[in-house]
């Protein structure tokens, strides 16, 4: 649906360069919602604006619905926009035109007729939730009544692909999250790919499939976000993990540990959905001659499945703990070591 | 003391005459050269700065000239125009050179001050760069650009009292003529009495036109 080949984008101010994209390779599938986040002057945000070229890179390809966006004329490339919504961070409405304007404005820069933009206004204002506010101003509208305004009107010619730039920076976390269902609820009933960036892992643990991780411009890690959470293999990654995960072992558990007698051995697991529901710990601790200890961890929910973190110690035999291993792992629970031997 | 009402009502209707066509023409290059100073700009919807920086250097030489020079130095320019170079009808040439540059400045200004957001929103919309003005710009700068011709009206009421140095009469060549040169301060005291309220109405109805269309 979308793919970035080998994007560069360089801004030259005197004879500083300022390299903000520097060879990104990505690729979203259709229906996907695919997070990418970055700490602020990462190059998420002249990423974004790649896709419709608000900035044009200044080398590689855009490839939108098997089209390179960056060839197309001045206006082969108007229309493409009306298959791509876009979404801001500050909302970007109109102060001087009622809601029902701001949303009608993209059918009315194609010239549609009053009949059509009136019954698809309606609709789309029905759709977030505001129909009772039509004849309003933007300033009598709260921060998160103005976002479902801005995303009616990213949805009012019927795209394929929502842009989604810190869509809910600017609001706060109840708000936020009605936002994200709302969001969701695009991808599901009309199966908009949706490419959001944004610099809070909540949003991705929220409602992202996939999730690339941008650094200095450089696209760093990606993949299922289940996979980047379970397992980040960068710092950076690991970082935006923390921010809503606590998942290092704190050094209680260390003292504790260094107390504890006997062969004792730590161990992370980490679960996604089905697995939570099976009393996992409870199982390896009657089947195997094992003392299950948990000592830090907690589960949270990741695209409302549950998501679990645990950090767990194991206290017996070494035959025992390797089979209690075994068996783990044949869950398709990820179960990796933490400390070797803190006895 | 007898005060000819006739005469005081016929300058103040050259008054109006003068202001309102100047006005009307100093508004028309002001806006196309205030809306050309804000779109040539770098990385605007129209770059060229080549173009702007000749605009800019225009409107900087011609805003530069004091309007008493101006209003002489553009005597032959203005037979050229409108045949004489005396009368209300002449008058109005200087007023525009002068009102002109003036109005694109202050019409820069508004547009400049819409947010850029907006400018984005609209080219995310695939918005033509003429729509961008028309439907985004303009309306969005609406309440500030009313205020800016309130501003240039005062103004060109001010400037107006000099057009009577080219004959151009109007209620400032009836104040300076009876006022200063008769010493009849009656009249004087009326013109500018009239001029006062003429000012206040301007500008109030400015202020009220400018409050109904803010909306933030």
């Amino acid at each position: 649906m979308i793919t970035f080949e080998n994007i560069t984008k360089v801004y030259k101010s005197g004879s500083q360069e300022v390299r903000a994209l520097d060879g990104v390779n990505l690729h979203v599938n259709k229906g996907e919602i695919y997070g990418v986040i970055g700490s602020s002057g990462a190059g998420k945000s002249s990423l974004i604006r790649c896709v419709n070229l608000l900035e044009r890179p200044t080398s590689g390809k855009v490839i939108v619905n098997n089209r390179n966006i960056v060839s197309l004329s001045a206006k082969a490339l108007r229309a493409e926009k009306q298959n791509i919504g876009m979404v801001f961070q500050h909302f970007n409405l109109l102060d001087s035109k009622t809601i029902f304007t701001n949303v009608a404005m993209p059918l009315l820069l194609m010239k549609r007729p009053k009949a059509e933009v009136e019954e698809r206004v309606r609709e789309l204002l029905d759709f977030v939730g505001l129909a009772d506010k039509a004849d309003n101003y933007p300033d009598q509208l709260s921060g998160g009544q103005k976002q479902r305004v801005g995303i009616a009107r990213a949805l009012a010619t019927n795209p394929s692909i929502l842009l989604c730039d810190e869509a809910t920076s600017a609001l706060d976390p109840q708000t936020t999250e009605s936002i994200l269902k709302l969001l969701k609820k695009i991808n599901a009933d009309y199966n908009i790919t949706i490419l959001i960036i944004t610099h809070e892992m909540g949003v991705i643990r929220d409602i992202c499939d996939k999730v690339a991780v941008i650094d200095k411009g450089e696209i760093v890690e990606y993949g299922f976000v289940f996979d980047v959470f379970a397992q980040p293999k960068t710092e950076i990654a690991h970082n935006f993990v923390r921010s809503v995960m606590q998942d290092d072992i704190p050094d209680s558990v260390y003292q504790l540990i260094h107390t504890q007698t006997g062969n004792n051995r730590i161990f992370r697991i980490v679960f996604l959905g089905e697995s939570t529901s099976k009393p996992l710990l409870s199982l390896i601790a009657k089947q195997f001659d094992v003392d299950v200890n948990v000592l830090f961890g907690g589960i949270t929910e990741l695209q409302a499945k549950p998501f679990g973190n645990l950090i767990i110690s194991l206290n017996g035999e070494e035959r025992e703990i390797s089979r209690v291993i075994d068996y783990v792992n044949e869950q398709n629970v990820t179960i990796k070591e933490v400390i070797e031997d803190a006895s | 003391m007898l005060v000819d009402w006739n005469q005081i009502i016929e300058a103040l209707w050259q008054t109006i005459i003068m202001v309102s066509f100047s006005l009307l023409f100093s508004a028309v290059i002001g806006v196309v050269l205030g809306i050309l100073l804000v779109i040539t700009r770098k990385g605007h919807l129209w770059e060229n700065p080549a173009l702007f920086r000749v605009m800019s250097g225009v409107v900087n030489v011609l805003r530069s000239i004091p309007f008493i020079i101006l209003l002489v130095a553009v005597i032959p320019f203005t037979r050229l125009i409108v045949g004489t170079s005396i009368g209300t009808a002449a008058a109005t040439v200087p007023m525009v050179i002068y009102a002109g540059p003036y109005i694109a400045r202050l019409i820069e200004n508004s547009l400049l001050e819409v947010d850029p957001g907006v400018m984005e929103a609209a080219q995310s919309m695939g918005a033509t760069p003429w729509q961008i003005v028309l439907r985004f710009l303009i309306p969005e700068a609406l309440s500030s650009l009313i205020l800016g011709f309130t501003i240039a009206t005062i103004g060109l009421v001010g400037a107006s009292a000099m057009a009577g140095a080219v004959g151009g009469g109007g209620l400032g060549d009836v104040a300076i003529t009876f006022g200063y040169q008769r010493f009849d301060t009656t009249v004087m005291y009326i013109t500018v009495g009239i001029l006062i309220v003429m000012v206040q109405g301007v500008q109030s109805t400015g202020n009220y036109l400018s409050n109904r269309i803010r909306r933030r």
